[in-house]
């Protein structure tokens, strides 16, 4: 059994659920022990990095300091969250008046962070310490015949990811060890347009649309992502870029961890497949 | 483009020096103008200024012009820039950077959407300790444009019918010390 501290971000909580539900199963059935972070509090996320960069580093250091006390390293399946969290623990280190003024503010809730926490992303951890072949060894229903994009989004592997940051493959290993093929495709790790869906829209659109008609034109029949705005974006949107650009698309997103549930033979209610919105009922059936 | 304030009002500040105070900033100094930001940019077409002119105008102290541009608005944080910059420079940060000039000069331009979404977030985090995204989404519509949440419903409709939009939103235990902290950080004055 492999112990880690969970941060599973306010969107596995909510937008997001698809991940939150499926991340728990699996990881039992991986051997993983994840204790979730005892009132843990959102990141600050990307937004409050360009509203406040002192008060953004204090929210992400107040989880920082409540995980340091579990001796744990933090995982966390949403790669925004990775990206601030681990973010904040570099500029601490790398600005000292930076640093000290952190403290001061953590100090405010008689909080105390040594800077030990490490940060690492769910689908890092997946990957080094349970490995493809350790997924491999534990899959009962092999997803023979499947074709599947693995879209990695952009946080998960920059600006600090353990993938490459252009041509990542670590996804596509895991889907291959689960028994589908991953299909080749050259958008697999470029932007959804993130937040702007939702301030602007008509941006975020075009660059969803790129990605489907890539991933689609490449044979998939499915995608999966780790991270919760592009499977939003991807999902959820599917319909708005449909009639914004006249296209067909039905193609299921599913978080990485749904389909490695899927593969491990757990049930679809505990990997709350019924959520996507795109339904991937159909397409999963012969495995399930 | 003209070359207008040099000096940021109310400090005696040159620009570049106010986006080098920000943790992250300095790298400004070290860019070549290779335009390698701007080429591997998803969104950069729609930029008033492109990241790599954005990055000239810092050091050429166009203060006002860039930072009511909506230009570093359009990041998407995607750090193809970051990974890609052959001087180590990190095009998003400044981005990230010049948001929060922007936003702390009350330049930040009404032409995009962003700044007010991501006061929306923040208002969210600091409340409730944990986003909202409902009330966030609700928040930012009524703010700029409320017919525009029409076009936007079936998706919040979806998302609700497969529930993964909560009505409610969900506070942490620790919400006093989490204010605590950020006033203190606030009362500490930026990230200078």
């Amino acid at each position: 059994m492999k112990y880690y501290t969970y941060y599973p971000g306010c969107s596995a909580e909510a937008t997001a659920s698809p991940l939150g539900i499926s991340v728990l199963p699996v990881a039992k059935q991986l051997d993983m022990e994840l204790v979730e972070l005892e009132d843990w509090n959102c990141c600050g996320s990307t937004p409050y990095w360009s509203v406040d960069k002192l008060e953004a580093a204090a929210m992400a250091a107040r989880n920082l300091a409540l995980a340091e006390k579990t001796g744990f390293d933090l995982v966390t399946p949403c790669s925004n969250c990775f990206v601030i969290l681990h973010s904040t623990n570099e500029y601490l280190k790398e600005f000292p008046p930076f640093r000290e003024k952190v403290g001061k503010a953590l100090a405010a809730a008689k909080l105390k962070y040594g800077g030990g926490v490490r940060v690492r992303h769910l689908v890092e951890v997946l990957y080094t310490d349970i490995t493809p072949e350790g997924i491999g060894a534990k899959v009962t229903k092999p997803l023979k015949g499947l074709k599947v994009a693995a879209y990695y989004g952009c946080q998960l592997v920059r600006p600090d990811g353990f993938d490459d940051p252009e041509s990542p493959h670590s996804l596509d290993e895991m889907v291959t060890s689960l028994g589908a093929d991953a299909v080749p495709w050259e958008m697999k790790a470029r932007c959804c347009g993130s937040s702007l869906v939702m301030s602007e829209p008509e941006v975020a659109l075009e660059l969803i649309n790129k990605l489907l008609k890539n991933a689609e034109r490449n044979g998939a029949q499915c995608l999966i992502t780790p991270c919760p705005l592009c499977q939003i974006n991807l999902d959820a949107y599917q319909s708005q870029v449909n009639s914004r650009f006249g296209t067909k698309y039905n193609l299921p997103v599913l978080f990485v961890t749904q389909l490695i549930g899927v593969a491990l033979g757990i049930k679809p209610g505990e990997l709350a497949l019924s959520q996507n919105i795109v339904s991937p009922m159909r397409l999963l059936s012969p495995y399930l | 483009m003209t070359q207008t304030t040099v000096k940021s009002p109310g400090t005696e500040m040159a620009f570049i020096d106010e986006v080098c105070s920000i943790p992250g900033g300095e790298a400004v100094r070290s860019c070549i103008q290779c335009g390698m930001c701007t080429g591997s940019c998803p969104t950069a077409n729609k930029w008033d200024y492109s990241p790599r002119k954005a990055i000239a105008m810092v050091r050429a102290g166009l203060r006002e012009e860039l930072l009511s541009s909506n230009s570093m608005w359009f990041c998407v944080s995607c750090y193809s820039c970051t990974v890609r910059c052959p001087r180590d420079i990190k095009p998003a940060d400044i981005m990230h950077a010049l948001e929060i000039i922007a936003i702390r000069s009350g330049l930040s331009t009404k032409r995009s959407r962003t700044p007010v979404m991501y006061r929306c977030f923040v208002d969210s985090a600091r409340n409730y300790g944990r986003v909202y995204e409902l009330g966030m989404m609700i928040k930012l519509f009524m703010r700029t444009n409320p017919f525009s949440a029409l076009k936007l419903a079936p998706v919040g409709l979806g998302l609700f019918l497969h529930k993964r939009l909560p009505l409610k939103p969900s506070r942490i235990k620790g919400i006093s010390g989490l204010k605590a902290i950020l006033d203190k950080a606030r009362a500490l004055g930026g990230a200078k």
